[in-house]
C-alpha cells in the first residue's frame, strides 16, 4: 500500500513537471494577414502598433513565448510612447485640441494581456497539436498519481476516526521544506495567472478542446483556472471523504461545496456563454463578487435582455435578502463551507493546512480591522462606481472611479484573494482570505454575531482544555477559550466547518441552530459544580 | 492585600489563581517546577501523536499572566515551614505567604517492581514524561517493542500514542477485562475488542513480576508474573494509576494520609493552608465520590470553590452530579450519574448496543422507584445539561428514554438511534414509552 502511494507520488510529480514544462514549449509566429485581422478586430486606431508588431515578427525564426512576449510588450511600449510624447509636446504648446486627439490612438489594457491574445493566435507546437495527449500527460497523470496516493488511505488510515496522526511531524504539514516548496509553486502560479498570462498560454492549448465543447470558444487563462480548480477540488474531496468518513456532517458538506463549484461556478457559466448569455455564477454574491456593479458588467447585463435583467435582480436579492436570511437560520456556514468556491478550495486542497491559522489575540484584532476595512473599501468602490455609472462623471467624492476599481482588483481581487489567500495555504493556513479579507464574510459575520440562530454549543463541564478544537480551527478562533469556560461559541468569523466538533475527544462541541435566547451564555462557574455556587457567582457577575 | 502562593500550575492551581484574581486584588504567586506556563496535561498525548505542538496545549498566551498580575515562579518546592509561613525551593531560596494553596497534582504509581527505575521506564503524567518518551520511543527503530503495565485511562492513551508511530505494544492488564473495576462487563468487553482491533497485544489477567535492564541500566525485557514469560522491549510504560504528589509536604505539620487531608472547605489542619485537586484527600466522604478524585474537572471545581473562600466568602466544596468522559482509541465515552461496574441491590439496568460493536448506552435506574441513576454512553454524545437536570429533578428512567432526542449531542446529520433504543426498552420491560421530538424549549428550561 505504501508502495502504491509512492508510485502515485512519482506519477503526480511527473504530471506536474510536464504541466509546468509545457510553459517552455511551442513556437510563436504571426502571419501578416493574421496580424491585420487581429488589429481590425480590436479596432486599434494606433498606427505605430502595426508597424512595430510586423517588425517584431518579420524574422521567420520561431520565437519562444518569452521572446514573443518581450517583443509584443516592446511594440506596445513604443506604440504608446509615440503618442505619449505627442501628448507631452502638445501639452507644452498648450494645444489642448491636438492633445485630446491623441488619446484615441493609445492602446489600453495590460501589455501581458495583449501578448496573451496574440500568442493565443500565434502559438504552434506539440502541445497545441496534441492537446488530448498532453491533457493525459498533465492533468491525466496528475489525477492518476493523486488517486494512487489518496485511495490507499482507505486501508492505511484504518477504521473511521480522527486521522491527525503525524501532522506536526511531517515537512509537508508542519511548515517544513515541502510546505515552502508548495508555497513557492502556488504563489508563482498565481503571479503568472494574474499578471503574466501570456507565459502560460500553452496551458490554455491543453484545455482548448474542452473549452470548445463547453462554451464554443478557445480557452482563456481563466478557463484553465476554472477547470484546474474543479479538478483539484474533486481529487481533494476524495481525500476528505476518506479522512472524515466517520463524520456525516463532513461528508455532506464536502459534497455540497463540490456540487456548487462544478455546477454553479463552472458548468452553468460556461453553458451560458455558449448560448450567448453572460456567463454568471449564480451563487457568487456581492461583495465577494466585487465587480458585479462595475460598468462593464452592468452594460453587459443590460444588453442581454431578460436573462440579464434576471441576473441583475437575482444578484441584488441574493445579497440583500437571501444571504442575511440564510445566515439568520443557519449561520454563515451555509455559504462559507457549504456553497462558496473559495471556501470549497479551502476545505479540500486547504484541509491539510487548517492547523496553521494564527490563534493569538493579536491576530484576532488584526482580523477585525482588516476584514471590516475591506468591506468598507468594497462598498465605497461600489458607491463611486454606481454614481459614476449613472451620472457619467469620472469621479465621486474626489475618488476616481477607474482608479478605485483598479486598486481593488489589484490589491484585493488578485493579491489578497489569490496570491496570498491560496498561495500561502501551506504556511498561514487555508482560510487567510476568508478570515482577513472577504467582504462577504465580513457582512455575514456581522449578521451571524448579532442576529442568528447559529452557535456552537459547549457541553457543560466536559471540556478538558486539550486544545484540539483551537488547533484545527481554520479561522483561528480559540475555541478552547470558550469551551473551557462552558460558554457557547458565537463568533462572527466562524464558518461552521464542524472540525472542532469532530476532533474533540470528549464530545464537548456541537454546531446547532436554536432559539436566540440562551445562545450566548456567559458563565463563570461551569455546570457540574455546586448548584448554589454556580447561581451565586453567575448572579454576581451579572 | 494578602499574598497568596499556589504550588502547582495545573488546572486546579490555575483555576484558583484566575478566580482569586477576578474577585480580589490579592498578590498571587503561581509556583511550578514542571513547566513555566500552564498547559493541558490531557493533551500531552496529542503532542507525541503529532496532532498538536506543545505550545498549543497552553490554554493561555504567555502575556496572560503578567496582564492579570499573576506572578509565575519556576522551581520545585521541597519544604514548607508552616510556623513562619514560608516555602523553600530546591535551590534554598524561599517565598513567604499569607495563604498557601497546595495543588501539586499526582505522580505515577510504582509498586516496587524490581527494575522500575531503569532507563526507558516511564509514566505518562508530567511534561518530562513526554520528553522521555520522545527520547526512548521516537520511532519503531529505536523502540522495537513497548510494554504498558496497568489497564486504565492513561494506559490505553499510551497504547494509542505508541501505535500512532507503529510501535508494537503489549498491554498488561491485571483485571480480567479492561478497566473492569469501573466499566460494566459489556462496555469493558467492547473496549477489549477495540484495543485488539488497533493491533495491541492485550494481555488480560496479567501482572508484571520484574523489569530487566542491561548493564547500562537500560530496559531490555519484562517478566510476566503468572507465566514467567519474558518479553523483550525497549520501553516500559507504568500506568497503574497515580497518587498524590506530596513528598515535599511530608515533613511539615500538615496532616496527610494518602493525600493532603482537607475538610469540606478544602482547608488543611493549618488555618492558612489549603489543598485542591489531585493531591487533596477529603476527610469525610462526599456521596458516592472517592476521597481522592484525580479528574480534570474536579480539580477545576475545587479551584473555583476555594477562590471564593480565599476572597472572604467561605464556601464548602460540594460538587454536583458525577460526570466524566474519556476516549478509547476511536470510541468516545461519556458518563452522567452513576453506572457501577456491578449493579447494586436496588438497581436495574438497561443496555443497548449497536451491532458495529462501537456504540452502546447503559442506563442505571432504581428497581422500585424507577428513578434514573446514571448513564454510560459510548460512541454517542449526550448533553450534560440534560442529564444534570434529570438527576437534580430525580426524573424516572422512562422520562430519560422519552426525551433521548433532547439529550442527544451528536453532530448534525448523524444517524439517530433513540427510537431503536426506546423500542428495545419497551420490549424488554413491557412498557409503552413514546419517544418525544426534540424540543428547544425543554432543553433551555431552567433546572
Amino acid at each position: 500500500m505504501k508502495r502504491i502511494q509512492n508510485i502515485g507520488l512519482v506519477i503526480f510529480l511527473i504530471g506536474l513537471s510536464l504541466f509546468t514544462g509545457t510553459i517552455f514549449t511551442g513556437s510563436f509566429h504571426l502571419s501578416p494577414s493574421a496580424l491585420d485581422a487581429f488589429i481590425m478586430e480590436k479596432g486599434y486606431q494606433n498606427e505605430i502598433i502595426k508597424t512595430e508588431l510586423t517588425k517584431a515578427f518579420v524574422k521567420d525564426d520561431p520565437l519562444t513565448i518569452f521572446e514573443f512576449s518581450d517583443r509584443v510588450r516592446h511594440a506596445y511600449e513604443v506604440a504608446n510612447n509615440h503618442y505619449d510624447l505627442l501628448i507631452a509636446q502638445y501639452d507644452d504648446e498648450k494645444n489642448w485640441d491636438k492633445k485630446g486627439e491623441q488619446y484615441q490612438y493609445k492602446i489600453y489594457g495590460k501589455p501581458h494581456t495583449l501578448s496573451f491574445d496574440l500568442a493565443k493566435i500565434a502559438g504552434k507546437g506539440y502541445v497545441k497539436a496534441h492537446a488530448g495527449l498532453m491533457w493525459m500527460l498533465t492533468f491525466g497523470l496528475g489525477i492518476l498519481g493523486s488517486l494512487l496516493f489518496i485511495l490507499p488511505n482507505l486501508i492505511l488510515l484504518g477504521k473511521a476516526g480522527i486521522k491527525n496522526d503525524g501532522i506536526y511531524l511531517k515537512a509537508s504539514t508542519n511548515r517544513g521544506w515541502i510546505a515552502w516548496l508548495v508555497l513557492i509553486y502556488l504563489v508563482s502560479f498565481y503571479l503568472l495567472l494574474y499578471f503574466m498570462p501570456d507565459y502560460v498560454v500553452n496551458w490554455t492549448f491543453i484545455v482548448d478542446p474542452i473549452s470548445l465543447f463547453l462554451n464554443g470558444g478557445p480557452a482563456s487563462q481563466w478557463f484553465v483556472y476554472g477547470f484546474l480548480y474543479c479538478t483539484i477540488m474533486v481529487v481533494m474531496a476524495l481525500r476528505m471523504y476518506i479522512k472524515y468518513r466517520g463524520n456525516k456532517y463532513q461528508v455532506m458538506r464536502t459534497t455540497s461545496v463540490l456540487f456548487f463549484q462544478i455546477v454553479f461556478a463552472f458548468l452553468i457559466p460556461e453553458i451560458m456563454t455558449s448560448l450567448n448569455m453572460p456567463g454568471y455564477d449564480f451563487k457568487n454574491a456581492f461583495p465577494l463578487d466585487y465587480d458585479f456593479f462595475f460598468d462593464w458588467n452592468l452594460d453587459d447585463l443590460r444588453n442581454s435582455g431578460s436573462i440579464g435583467l434576471f441576473i441583475l435582480i437575482w444578484g441584488i436579492v441574493l445579497t440583500l435578502v437571501i444571504v442575511p436570511v440564510m445566515v439568520y437560520f443557519f449561520g454563515k456556514r451555509w455559504y462559507c463551507s457549504w456553497v462558496c468556491g473559495c471556501g470549497g478550495l479551502a476545505e479540500t486542497l486547504g484541509d491539510p493546512y487548517r492547523q496553521h491559522s494564527d490563534k493569538s489575540l493579536h491576530a484576532w484584532k488584526l482580523e477585525r480591522w482588516l476584514i471590516h476595512a475591506i468591506l468598507v473599501f468594497s462598498l465605497v468602490m461600489t458607491l463611486v462606481t454606481l454614481y459614476c455609472y449613472f451620472t457619467g462623471s469620472p469621479s465621486f467624492l474626489g475618488i476616481h472611479s477607474q482608479w478605485i476599481k483598479d486598486s481593488y482588483s489589484f490589491l484585493i481581487g488578485a493579491w489578497f484573494a489569490g496570491v496570498i489567500g491560496t498561495g500561502f495555504y501551506p504556511i498561514f493556513g487555508n482560510r487567510v482570505w476568508c478570515r482577513f479579507g472577504c467582504p462577504l464574510a465580513a457582512y455575514m459575520g456581522i449578521v451571524q454575531r448579532f442576529k442568528s440562530r447559529f452557535r456552537i454549543t459547549t457541553n457543560g463541564g466536559q471540556c478538558i482544555s486539550c486544545g484540539n478544537c483551537s488547533t484545527y480551527c481554520e479561522q483561528g478562533i480559540d475555541v478552547r477559550a470558550y469551551a473551557q469556560k462552558g460558554e457557547n461559541i458565537v463568533r462572527s468569523s466562524c464558518v461552521g466547518c464542524g472540525i472542532c466538533s469532530a476532533v474533540c475527544p470528549r464530545g464537548v462541541l456541537k454546531l446547532e441552530n436554536g432559539p436566540e435566547k440562551g445562545r450566548i451564555n456567559p458563565t463563570d462557574i461551569l455546570l457540574g459544580n455546586n448548584i448554589d455556587l454556580i447561581q451565586l457567582v453567575n448572579k454576581r457577575e451579572k | 492585600m494578602k499574598h497568596i502562593v499556589i504550588i502547582g500550575n495545573g488546572i486546579s492551581g490555575v483555576t484558583a489563581a484566575r478566580h482569586i484574581r477576578k474577585n480580589s486584588k490579592n498578590q498571587i504567586t503561581l509556583v511550578s517546577g514542571e513547566a513555566p506556563y500552564f498547559f493541558s496535561r490531557t493533551a500531552l498525548m496529542y503532542v507525541y501523536m503529532g496532532h498538536m505542538e506543545f505550545k498549543q496545549t497552553q490554554p493561555y498566551e504567555n502575556w496572560f499572566w503578567a496582564k492579570n498580575k499573576i506572578n509565575l515562579k519556576q522551581g520545585f518546592v521541597n519544604r514548607i515551614d508552616t510556623d513562619n509561613n514560608c516555602i523553600f525551593f530546591e535551590d534554598n531560596t524561599s517565598i513567604s505567604y499569607d495563604q498557601l494553596v497546595i495543588a501539586s497534582g499526582s505522580k505515577t504509581n510504582k509498586f516496587g517492581w524490581p527494575g522500575q527505575d531503569s532507563k526507558g521506564v516511564i509514566g505518562l503524567y508530567h511534561k518530562q514524561d513526554l520528553e522521555q518518551l520522545e527520547q526512548f520511543a521516537p520511532n519503531n527503530q529505536v523502540c522495537k517493542h513497548a510494554i504498558i503495565v496497568g489497564g486504565g485511562l492513561i494506559g490505553i492513551e499510551l497504547a494509542e500514542m505508541l501505535r500512532s508511530r507503529n510501535i508494537p505494544v503489549t498491554f498488561l492488564v491485571r483485571e480480567k477485562s479492561f478497566w473492569n473495576d469501573v466499566l460494566p462487563d459489556r462496555e469493558s468487553e467492547m473496549i477489549n475488542k477495540h484495543i485488539k482491533e488497533h493491533h495491541v497485544d492485550l494481555r488480560l489477567s496479567t501482572q508484571l513480576r520484574e523489569i530487566k535492564a542491561n548493564t547500562s541500566g537500560q530496559v531490555t525485557s519484562v517478566i510476566i508474573e503468572e507465566t514467567g514469560e519474558e518479553i523483550f522491549c525497549d520501553v516500559v510504560g507504568l500506568t497503574a494509576g497515580v497518587s498524590p504528589n506530596i513528598d515535599f509536604v511530608k515533613d511539615s505539620n500538615i496532616v496527610t494520609g494518602r493525600g493532603i487531608k482537607v475538610n469540606r472547605f478544602l482547608e488543611t489542619n493549618i488555618s492558612n493552608i489549603y489543598a485542591i485537586g489531585d493531591c487533596a484527600e477529603q476527610q469525610e466522604p462526599m456521596g458516592e465520590r472517592k476521597a481522592i478524585e484525580a479528574v480534570w474537572y474536579t480539580g477545576r471545581m475545587m479551584g473555583e470553590t476555594l477562590a471564593q473562600t480565599i476572597c472572604n466568602h467561605r464556601t464548602a466544596y460540594h460538587p454536583g452530579h458525577w460526570f466524566n468522559s474519556a476516549k478509547f482509541f476511536d470510541i468516545e465515552y461519556q458518563t452522567y450519574g452513576w453506572v457501577w461496574a456491578k449493579p447494586k441491590e436496588n438497581e436495574a439496568r438497561f443496555y443497548w448496543g449497536h451491532k458495529n460493536g462501537k456504540m452502546c448506552i447503559h442506563l442505571n435506574y432504581d428497581k422500585n422507584t424507577h428513578e434514573f441513576i446514571g448513564i454510560n454512553n459510548f460512541g454517542i454524545r449526550m448533553r450534560h445539561a440534560f442529564f444534570d437536570k434529570v438527576l437534580t429533578k430525580k426524573k424516572s428512567v422512562s422520562y430519560v428514554l422519552a426525551h433521548l432526542s433532547d439529550a442527544n449531542f451528536d453532530p448534525e446529520f448523524y444517524k439517530k438511534y433513540a427510537s431503536e433504543i426506546v423500542s428495545k426498552f419497551n420490549q424488554e420491560n413491557n412498557t409503552s414509552i413514546e419517544l418525544k421530538k426534540k424540543s428547544w424549549k425543554r432543553i433551555f428550561s431552567e433546572a
